[in-house]
């Protein structure tokens, strides 16, 4: 199976709306959603049946039993993350900043403190005509690589044998990013013609080279900035990487969005610009 | 001591760095923080000029291999799976928490610390406003620590700070606003916007902070962003409508209230009632 992951380095640039329309447009029977702590593929690609929810488990967060303690604040001293607070001469763990790491359940001489199990998002797996592998992230967790390292592993386990599946990434380089890039195929870079959206194309190509993927370029909205979507095309052929086509500005893609449909199901200049991207990548994924 | 503004939005796109770096210049004296480490673009438009360039680096484990044993108590603590033994003790920089944990550990003292860049953080001028940008290096998978660097050197800032913060809601967005005193949510008028915002909501409804919202990229269309809010009585501080003008300033990193922009009322208007906000 070639796995195909959509990303951009900088947010809101239509990766999920060009993801969107390539499953249409490919009829791939396996697609996630690696952007785990915005996820939004499930709003525009409706599932009919109910999907097969499982809690995931983050990192483990420490306790410090009250009972026990006696204050002698050896586990603030060894914290490297700030998590251990003192209030009123007492000592909590501040769940937000603990990574889990132990260092304060292991140095505790009165064993005061344990870790325990901390359920920090849920996991969303679609199995109907094809298979839908998403998550959310819970409110206030930080471990969203690792859950994103759980959403692929669910779509795989999952798939029998599949010739294509599209990965819907998230935005940024780091750990959900690299997450999610690990194993892939040929990554689709939605670009954006604007100074912003330049620089942060330019990181996630470097970020992307150093797995070693094939990486193809898009341009969305490119007729709202021609000189700037001149430059992102240039950039490709300095680096010799291939640019698979622009996409217009369309006030209808906004329209297909908001009534839960991609782009490639309405007739809309977005949607044929996608057609001929969808076209372009196809060989290159599937070339030796 | 002034207030700190977090200016976040769940999706990306929406305009986090348009209405930070707008209110930032608008306010006349003010600081901008790019905590956006992964991507920052705060710099684009203001291009300042640097004053100080700072290294960041974490701690990881090197191994002093006269002293090994192979007693692999190391690899047993790791929470991370950072170390494993296969013939001798192996370190996964990549994965590697900083927690100090393995050196602290080690009977035979054989594991010490060092230094691992991870990025940069510069502070420069632009007009009235001082910036400080962080930027991670690339390939690197955490940019908390330089989130961490960047807020410590605002800490005790006398004027009004923006913190720009990144898309998402998971840790670098956590860090981002830890310390902010209000949060201005941009959102966007479709349905993925306001999915991201009811995210971003619940985020800091946990950190308990006070919010409001700015409508970014407003059209005549129905906005599902506007009805989020107003079923949860969110306060709208402002809309920005869909603007050809203002796309292509922003397109080409130039800043609306730096520029004969003609609608640049908007932002002074908004920073009122921020400032207003954190009285």
């Amino acid at each position: 199976m070639k796995r195909l992951v959509i990303l951009s380095g900088k947010g809101g640039t239509g990766k999920t709306t060009v993801a969107g329309a390539l499953i249409g447009l490919s009829k791939a029977k396996a697609y996630a959603d690696c952007d785990v702590d915005a996820p939004n593929l499930h709003l525009i690609i409706s599932q009919k049946a109910e999907p097969k929810k499982t809690d995931f488990y983050g990192m483990q967060k420490a306790e410090i039993s009250q009972d026990i303690c006696t204050k002698c604040g050896l586990c603030k001293v060894k914290c490297r993350f700030d998590a251990i607070k003192n209030q009123n001469g007492k000592y909590f763990v501040d769940m937000f900043s603990c990574e889990g790491c132990g260092v304060c359940e292991t140095f505790c001489p009165v064993n005061a403190i344990e870790l325990h199990k901390n359920i920090a998002g849920e996991l969303f797996l679609y199995h109907g005509n094809s298979v839908f592998s998403t998550a959310k992230l819970k409110m206030g967790s930080g471990t969203s690589g690792k859950l994103v390292t759980e959403v692929k592993k669910q779509l795989s386990q999952a798939l029998n044998d599949e010739k294509l599946a599209i990965i819907d990434g998230s935005p940024g380089i780091g750990c959900p990013v690299i997450a999610s890039l690990s194993g892939a195929d040929a990554v689709l870079i939605v670009a954006e013609p604007s100074v912003s959206g330049i620089s942060d194309m330019e990181r996630i190509i470097h970020t992307a080279k150093h797995f070693g993927v094939k990486i193809a370029v898009c341009v969305n909205k490119y007729d709202t900035n021609e000189a700037n979507t001149k430059r992102i095309e240039k950039f490709c052929k300095q680096n010799r990487l291939p640019f698979v086509g622009k996409i217009p500005y369309d006030i209808n893609a906004q329209k297909a969005i908001n009534q839960g449909k991609t782009i490639a199901e309405v007739d809309c200049s977005s949607g044929d610009a996608v057609k001929k991207i969808y076209n372009e990548i196809k060989k290159i994924i599937f070339e030796n | 001591m002034a207030a700190k503004i977090a200016v976040l939005s769940g999706k990306g796109g929406t305009g986090k760095t348009l209405v930070s770096v707008n209110l930032a210049l608008a306010a006349n004296k003010a600081v901008y923080v790019d905590c956006d480490v992964e991507e920052p673009n705060g710099h684009l438009f203001f291009k300042p000029t640097t004053i100080k360039k700072e290294d960041i680096f974490v701690k990881i484990p090197s191994i002093d291999k006269n002293l090994c044993t192979g007693c692999k108590k190391c690899v047993e603590f790791c929470k991370f799976n950072a170390l494993a033994y296969a013939k001798e003790l192996i370190v996964f920089d990549e994965v590697c928490h900083s927690c100090g944990g393995c050196v602290m550990i080690c009977p035979q003292k054989a594991l010490n610390e060092k230094d691992k860049f991870i990025g940069t953080v510069k502070t420069g001028i632009s007009e009235n406003v001082k910036t400080i940008t962080g930027e991670l290096k690339t390939g690197e998978a955490s940019g908390v620590p330089i989130i961490k660097n960047l807020l410590n050197k605002v800490k005790d800032e006398k004027e009004l700070v923006f913190i720009d913060c990144p898309p998402g809601s998971a840790c670098t967005v956590m860090e981002s606003i830890a310390d902010a005193d209000f949060c201005l949510l941009v959102a966007e008028p479709t349905v993925f916007g306001s999915h991201n915002l009811e995210m971003v909501y619940e985020l800091i409804k946990v950190f308990k902070k006070p919010c409001a919202v700015v409508l970014n990229k407003t059209t005549q269309e129905k906005n599902p962003s506007e009805e989020f809010c107003i079923k949860n009585g969110i306060i709208i501080f402002q809309k920005i409508p869909f603007d050809q003008e203002l796309g292509e300033l922003n397109s080409n990193g130039k800043i609306a209230v730096r520029e004969n922009y003609s609608k640049k009322s908007l932002f002074y208007d908004l920073l009122d009632k921020v400032r207003e906000a954190v009285k």
